[in-house]
């Protein structure tokens, strides 16, 4: 027992290392527990929440099916947004992407204007765009598309700048030596390359965005949201029951979609 | 001290992997099982803990059946068990010493594993433990940082760390190279003689089956075919168990003892 | 297939890249049609104003010049703003992070009996499916407006996604290790702690860390339905037209949402 000063006792971390764990434990919970102390929170409202809760899912039930011919074509719609919204990101997000990427950008100037508007575009929200995009071209399907757009390029466009980053690079340079063009060589050396990410990508991103276009009409930006939210604010609970029942439904099919094309895909 | 009487396992499926094996220990000895693969070597082993649950059949470690026995008692039954895994199946995130202290885990309570808060008495054990098993100094190495024969070295003091009354060694040798096969072999045995606990050890090494063990059992197709000595293993027996070849280079000759160097 | 194009040889002399994913050219051809049929037709169903659209580009160039400069006069407003949107955020964190565990837990096949691991599931893929606007549209009839209902709603989103990923690394680790505990005779929690814990917590404080970000982003995006923090702000100066005020509000949203970047991809690149 000649190894350890004493050999009964064997600690995993030194005092050292405990108090700066113990450190950062307290610091997080300190921190949490402030930010809830500190919002301005009515707690009694809180109390009664699961029988509000409760009430309410009863006044859903049951769901007023007759109500469903009324929101297929705002369901409808709301595909439509999201599809066409993916499309035109599609287009966009690649060059953008090059832009972003660095080992095809032209100089460092053009990669930070890539990068802020990929940061940009992530950064508000899908349903923020569509505020903008109300304000620009009123109310309506065109909106939606927009807000889907501009939210969409970061997304994608991150990724897929990723994908760029990462490409064997020798490919490129074999490209590179037979004397082909700038051009020629992002889109024979490059592309190729990316190209199963790209699709896998727009997949996602498409099923991500049928959830967000759900939403969209919340603020007029079309689609099921502004049936939902104004059955909401009359409190015609038995139509929001159908119209969450089929979003719900349609949420599901297009993740299916998703999840089946990608695994096709890699 | 173990007693299993008509061991059989059914999987859902049909397979029969155990059919009505019965065996006795009666002093502290170590026993090779040996047998081809599916021959139910290890299904046999973890009947015997129940991590594999048998379909019939009874076992009884120190008079006590372990059949029957409800979460509670089971968890006490495994605490008297140390079991030495194929592929060491250390926590690899945790220390070694984490790891050697983990045998004690069918004891200590929830708090003072939590906090590695372990009794003096144990700490020490585990300290002795490493320094017989060759690891005198690592006890704070990461488990994944180790080698192969290093990790199955922390998972045999492990085992003895439960202070058990048997021990199930599951081929400890079948992922390690031959002459580190040779040593964690002989480690198994000394210690197994030393603290007089009796091991049953599932091994596809022949040789060093007779080698090593006092006694050895043979399965082929979930029934036991052979119980006997090393030495009365012939050529035929090998036949019956894994079927026609030539024996005569698994068998252990008499003068065959070339363990150059350790 | 010759067309006329042969060597002396008699090998062809047009090559052309074998397609990627769709090979049959049958197939291909009938995808591009499809797609093409398909935008015609959902742009011609979508109704839309055109006139109003024409209106929407000189619109733009109207609203970007009311918007700079951005005006950050009113900053007690602003910071009020952010401040309960990085509260709700952080509070929703935390909790969530800790809800997580038991529902990630009881949803991991290889760990939770099957009706228990069927339950979990299916709260989870609930929770997900609906937009986190709409779940806090809920909570603000429910509690009413104002930040509890946005806290409520970064929970519910908070719990769902962190116990889905701790679900799939328990689903995806090393059951020899959780084995050889469960045979020194310990206990479920004990076996917790000592076989499941080291094996998932690294990814679990990095997802954790994750969700804090993404909850700061939509911490900004629940007050649009009155569910407390700066959206609502921001819904106020639109439906006002205070646009410069506007862009002084989505220029710190992107500051935010920046910073919480760099400090997300910080701290996980520490846990490694």
């Amino acid at each position: 027992m000649s190894d350890a000063t004493n050999p009964d006792i064997w600690r995993k971390y030194s005092p050292r290392d405990s108090l700066y764990r113990f450190a950062w434990f307290g610091g997080i919970v300190f921190v949490a527990a402030w930010s809830l102390r500190h919002l301005d929170i009515t707690w009694e409202y809180f109390l009664d929440a699961h029988i509000q809760a409760g009430d309410l899912l009863t006044r859903m039930f049951p769901p007023d099916w007759g109500h469903t011919g009324q929101i297929l074509d705002p369901l409808l719609e709301t595909i439509h947004i999201a599809t066409l919204g993916t499309v035109v990101t599609f287009a966009i997000s690649i060059p953008l992407a090059f832009l972003s990427a660095r080992n095809t950008t032209p100089n460092w100037i053009t990669w930070f204007i890539g990068r802020f508007i990929l940061v940009s575009s992530r950064s508000i929200n899908t349903v923020v765009w569509a505020l903008i995009f109300v304000a620009i071209f009123g109310p309506g399907a065109m909106a939606g598309i927009w807000a889907i757009t501009f939210r969409s390029i970061g997304f994608m466009g991150k990724l897929i700048a990723e994908a760029i980053e990462e490409i064997d690079e020798g490919a490129v340079e074999a490209i590179e030596a037979t004397g082909a063009g700038r051009l020629k060589v992002l889109l024979i050396g490059v592309l190729p390359q990316v190209l199963p990410v790209i699709f896998g990508t727009t997949i996602y991103r498409w099923d991500i965005n049928i959830r967000e276009s759900t939403v969209l009409g919340f603020v007029g930006a079309g689609g099921i949201g502004i049936e939902l939210y104004s059955s909401i604010n009359l409190f015609r609970w038995p139509e929001v029951a159908v119209m969450l029942i089929s979003v719900f439904v349609v949420v599901v099919i297009s993740e299916f979609i998703s999840a089946a094309s990608r695994s096709r895909i890699t | 001290m173990l007693e299993i009487k008509n061991l059989t396992k059914v999987y859902p499926g049909g397979l029969t992997a155990l059919n009505g094996v019965s065996l006795s220990v009666t002093e502290p000895q170590v026993i090779a099982i040996i047998g081809s693969s599916g021959a139910g070597k290890s299904t046999l082993i973890r009947c015997i803990n129940r991590l594999v649950e048998p379909t019939s059949g009874s076992v009884k470690l120190g008079g006590e059946e372990i059949t029957t026995l409800g979460r509670h008692g089971l968890r006490n039954a495994r605490a008297r068990m140390g079991m030495i895994f194929q592929e060491y199946n250390l926590v690899e995130r945790l220390t070694v010493m984490e790891n050697v202290l983990s045998g004690r885990l069918g004891s200590v309570g929830f708090w003072a594993a939590f906090r590695r808060n372990y009794p003096p008495d144990d700490v020490r054990a585990a300290y002795e433990l490493l320094d017989r098993v060759g690891l005198k100094g690592r006890h704070n190495d990461r488990a994944d940082a180790l080698s192969g024969g290093q990790r199955q070295r922390v998972g045999i003091a492990r085992a003895l760390m439960q202070k058990p009354d048997l021990l199930l060694v599951d081929e400890p040798t079948a992922s390690l190279d031959p002459k580190t096969s040779r040593q964690i072999m002989r480690l198994i045995v000394e210690l197994a003689h030393e603290l007089g606990t009796p091991a049953l050890v599932n091994i596809h090494d022949v040789a060093l089956a007779q080698a090593s063990t006092d006694r050895v059992i043979a399965l082929s197709d979930g029934k036991m075919v052979f119980d006997g000595k090393p030495d009365q293993l012939t050529a035929d027996v090998l036949t019956e168990i894994y079927g026609e070849e030539d024996w005569s280079a698994t068998i252990r000759k008499d003068d065959d003892d070339d363990e150059n160097g350790e | 297939m010759s067309n006329g194009s042969k060597s002396d040889q008699g090998f062809d002399t047009i090559w052309k890249c074998p397609p990627t994913f769709i090979t049959n050219p049958n197939m291909r051809f009938a995808a591009w049609v499809l797609l093409a049929a398909y935008l015609v037709w959902s742009v011609g169903s979508l109704e839309m104003d055109w006139a109003r659209v024409a209106k929407g580009l000189p619109r733009a160039g109207d609203m970007l010049s009311r918007m700079v400069p951005p005006d950050f006069s009113r900053q007690s407003l602003l910071i009020r703003g952010i401040v309960e949107s990085l509260e709700m955020a952080f509070a929703a964190s935390f909790i969530g992070m800790i809800l997580a565990i038991p529902l990630g837990l009881a949803a991991a096949s290889n760990l939770a009996p099957r009706p228990v691991y069927l339950v979990a599931r299916g709260i989870i893929v609930l929770s997900r499916t609906f937009h986190e606007v709409i779940v806090a549209i809920f909570f603000v009839k429910i509690v009413g407006f104002g930040p509890l209902a946005g806290l409520l709603t970064l929970i519910v989103a908070s719990v769902s996604f962190i116990s889905k990923m701790i679900a799939e690394d328990i689903e995806n680790m090393n059951m020899g290790q959780v084995e050889a505990i469960k045979a020194t005779g310990a206990s479920f929690s004990k076996m917790l702690i000592y076989a499941v814990q080291p094996q998932v917590l690294p990814r679990y404080l990095g997802v954790c860390i994750y969700r804090l970000d993404a909850n700061i982003r939509h911490s900004t995006v629940v007050g649009i339905v009155g569910a407390g923090g700066i959206g609502m702000t921001l819904t106020a100066t639109f439906k006002r037209y205070d646009y410069d005020f506007s862009l002084a509000i989505l220029l710190c949203i992107i500051a935010l949402v920046f910073i919480g970047e760099i400090f997300s991809n910080w701290a996980r690149g520490k846990l490694r």
